[in-house]
């Protein structure tokens, strides 16, 4: 189990370089008839971590996918330092997902195979699948078949696979929300750690307490809208907008 | 590391489990000492191949492959180049098969003889009849159950020749009492002896079938009920394929005295079954 | 009744002593239908995988097609490819009528639509779980495919033995194709036709006994592999 407060090693010290600013300018997304996106314009261009917030059905999730590039704008563009995402800029990226997904297949083997996907052959995989371990605590574990994990051992192995390919931006979707908060702590270290090494991550969370605990920069989703958008700590503060003072008090906003 | 190559071992052994039979089947193996002969159920079903086939392989080293199907669709394959001999017992269509060009000469081989079988109780009162249409005749009109071949084969055309005979027409009571069973003689036996009904056959298949119940034989002798048996060789300049050497020497010893001799000792139960009347010099 | 006791003793003498004639018909069964799902297998997978993962105009018929023909009925399988091979028809110069390819050729025809519905079926159901993440990861569709097969790879062993519990099992096609010879290309399901048309009920019933045992283990493999997966978590 990781102890919170040990510093990480094995870590390589090589700094990320993530595209920035990322501009998201007149994005509109529609599904089955609903318009989820709604002319959302916003620029992030800090390199610490940006969380995103907002009640149910605001647009996180799909603004998340939309820049990472796993569903496209019904209109509107995401720029990355003045460019459009391209292939090679994708495989710099990475995301959690809500709940695990993992192969059926041995920890270390999740791992190796997503080092593959990248185009790392077998014979060089071997140390960077033993520091993703070494990461997320599993190094006893490489031969167990990662389904068996506890859901919070699984998270942070789907951290650590992520964090393996080498990424300059890191998504994550509500990672801990089914955790427990040991295993939130241990992904939230991780979080801090990647940020430290130049990481770009982009968070969405529901738990304020997260959001305080990690945010430097906090953008508000509303019916597909960017309500509010400042530093962490003027926003929890002094929030602007309304919409943000309801949900932050436990309200519900509708 | 070992879970690994625990794992490749397997893997290796399964592939090699799995393609074994694979290498083994070849049947693109260059051994072509072999021959298809396109013959008739009846035929088989007696034994008589498995007597007779394995004298002439010792003699000439070629195997022999029987394809046992109808006498209609025997000649149809041989039409199509499907086989190297013809072996049947329809003269009229082995004389056309030839006459089209499709076989190189007919020859006269071994005869034997039908026989109108039924149950014990024979309810149409036909045994010892000595008319073979007068047997059906009565058949008819007692509408008792009678089992047809129905499959153009060598039997049921001779089946049909007596019936031309009566002033029956028994298609029109297909599936009342007169039953088409589209099928080899074998299972058309299957079928009369199921449902009690009368059936023509040959008697090399009724002496060798192991099903036979309280069935008898009840109409025997007439000279109508008389089967003769025709081996032709697939004419070679048809079909590019057929190997004409080979299919004549079959051919040849069958009509020869060592053939004949043959098929004149396949017996069953101290009875001969066929009787070889192949002219010699032909 | 006498038949069936008849048969068991008839069995049973035929097993013991290792019939030559039983045995040599038992692996010919065995090799063929082995064979037949072998290649239906590579063929199934591709097909299967590729049907899941790859959007293409009319996939959903071909979809629709590839489940329909997991009924395709044996003797019909049987007649296209006798057409196919005889002499005169467009293979054949391939002169492979009558032979165990044939037979191989027909039941590959059989078994490649179930296990390509089957393997089409269980990718599908795996991508709808994975496929934001190995996108996200950065795998091509040729890449998902490749994933998705060895990751349902307890699910394709079932549809692999289903195929060949089909195969072993069918009389229809190796009967055309086949043509029954002795000792070149009759199985157990031919043999069985045979003997039953010779009024040799009992050793009919025998060799349907050992037909059978065959089926049931095959069957006993599909249910522990099953298991096996479940236990691993793997299924």
């Amino acid at each position: 189990m990781l102890d919170p407060t040990t510093p990480l090693e094995g870590v390589s010290d090589r700094l990320a370089s993530p595209p920035l600013p990322v501009e998201l300018i007149g994005l509109y997304y529609e599904t089955g008839g609903k318009r989820v996106i709604n002319d959302l314009n916003a620029t992030i261009d800090t390199r610490r971590i940006t969380v995103i917030m907002g009640p149910n059905g605001a647009g996180k999730s799909i603004l998340l996918r939309l820049m990472h590039g796993l569903i496209a704008p019904t209109k509107g563009e995401i720029l990355w330092a003045g460019r459009r995402m391209d292939r090679a800029m994708a495989y710099r990226q990475a995301m959690v997902f809500q709940r695990p997904v993992l192969l059926r297949r041995s920890v270390a083997a999740n791992v190796s195979h997503a080092l593959g996907l990248h185009g790392i052959e077998r014979g060089k995989r071997a140390i960077c699948v033993d520091e993703a371990l070494k990461l997320a605590g599993l190094e006893d574990h490489a031969s167990t078949p990662a389904r068996v994990l506890s859901g919070g051992e699984q998270q942070r192995l789907c951290l650590a696979r992520a964090l393996s390919l080498d990424p300059d931006v890191l998504f994550l979707d509500e990672p801990t929300s089914s955790l427990d908060p040991a295993s939130t702590l241990a992904i939230e270290r991780l979080l801090l750690d990647a940020q430290r090494r130049g990481i770009k991550v982009i968070l969405v969370t529901h738990d304020v307490g997260q959001a305080r605990r990690l945010a430097h920069d906090v953008m508000f989703l509303h019916h597909g809208r960017v309500i509010e958008h400042q530093d962490a700590e003027n926003f929890f503060e002094d929030t602007h907008s309304e919409g943000a003072r309801a949900f932050l008090s436990g309200g519900l906003v509708l | 590391m070992i879970d690994r190559l625990r794992k490749r071992i397997v893997l290796a052994l399964g592939l090699a489990l799995l393609l074994a039979p694979v290498a083994s089947t070849g049947s693109f193996a260059a051994d072509d000492d072999f021959i298809i002969v396109q013959s008739t159920t009846s035929t088989q079903n007696s034994g008589l191949f498995d007597h007779v086939l394995p004298k002439f392989t010792d003699r000439t080293g070629i195997e022999v492959r029987v394809v046992a199907v109808g006498t209609g669709q025997a000649l149809k394959n041989a039409r199509n180049g499907d086989g190297d001999v013809v072996l049947v017992h329809s003269k009229p269509d082995e004389e056309k098969f030839v006459a089209d060009g499709w076989g190189v000469k007919r020859h006269d081989v071994m005869y034997n003889d039908f026989v109108i079988v039924g149950p014990a109780s024979d309810p149409a009162g036909i045994s010892g009849l000595k008319d073979a249409d007068q047997a059906l005749e009565k058949i008819a009109e007692a509408e008792a159950p009678f089992a047809s071949r129905g499959d153009n084969s060598g039997t049921h055309k001779a089946e049909l020749r007596l019936w031309k005979k009566t002033s029956v027409d028994p298609t029109h009571s297909s599936g009342d009492w007169y039953l088409e069973t589209g099928s080899g003689m074998g299972a058309t036996l299957n079928t009369a002896v199921g449902k009690h009904a009368y059936t023509l056959t040959d008697r090399g298949t009724w002496l060798s079938f192991a099903n036979k119940s309280d069935f008898k034989v009840l109409v025997q002798g007439d000279p109508k009920l008389f089967n003769q048996y025709g081996v032709i060789l697939v004419n070679p300049e048809k079909h590019a394929r057929v190997k004409a050497e080979k299919g004549k020497a079959f051919v040849d010893w069958l009509t020869s005295g060592e053939g004949q001799k043959a098929i004149a000792s396949y017996k069953i139960d101290g009875q001969q079954l066929f009787f070889p009347n192949a002219r010699p010099g032909t | 009744m006498t038949d069936f006791i008849d048969a068991f003793r008839t069995a049973l003498g035929l097993i013991v002593g290792l019939n030559p004639d039983l045995v040599e018909i038992l692996i010919l069964s065995i090799k063929v239908s082995l064979t037949a799902v072998a290649i239906a297998s590579l063929l199934g997978f591709a097909i299967g995988g590729a049907l899941a993962v790859y959007r293409f105009p009319g996939r959903g018929a071909v979809s629709a097609v590839l489940s329909a023909l997991m009924g395709l009925p044996p003797v019909v399988a049987g007649l296209i490819v006798y057409l196919l091979l005889s002499n005169v028809g467009p293979l054949g110069v391939l002169q492979l009528l009558y032979t165990p390819t044939a037979m191989i050729i027909a039941q590959v025809i059989l078994v490649t639509p179930i296990i390509g519905a089957l393997t089409r079926q269980a990718c599908q159901d795996l991508l709808e779980e994975y496929d934001e993440q190995l996108r996200s990861l950065g795998a091509s569709s040729s890449a998902i495919v490749v994933t998705l097969l060895w990751d349902g790879r307890y699910r394709l062993i079932t549809a692999v033995l289903a195929g060949f519990g089909r195969a072993i099992a069918e009389v229809g096609a190796v009967m055309i194709v086949g043509g029954n010879i002795d000792h070149v290309t009759r199985t157990m399901t031919t043999a069985i036709a045979l003997e039953t048309s010779k009024g040799n009920i009992a050793l009919a019933l025998a060799l349907g006994i050992v037909l059978l045992t065959i089926a049931l283990a095959v069957n006993a493999s599909l249910i522990w592999v099953q298991r096996l997966a479940n236990r691993l978590a793997y299924a």
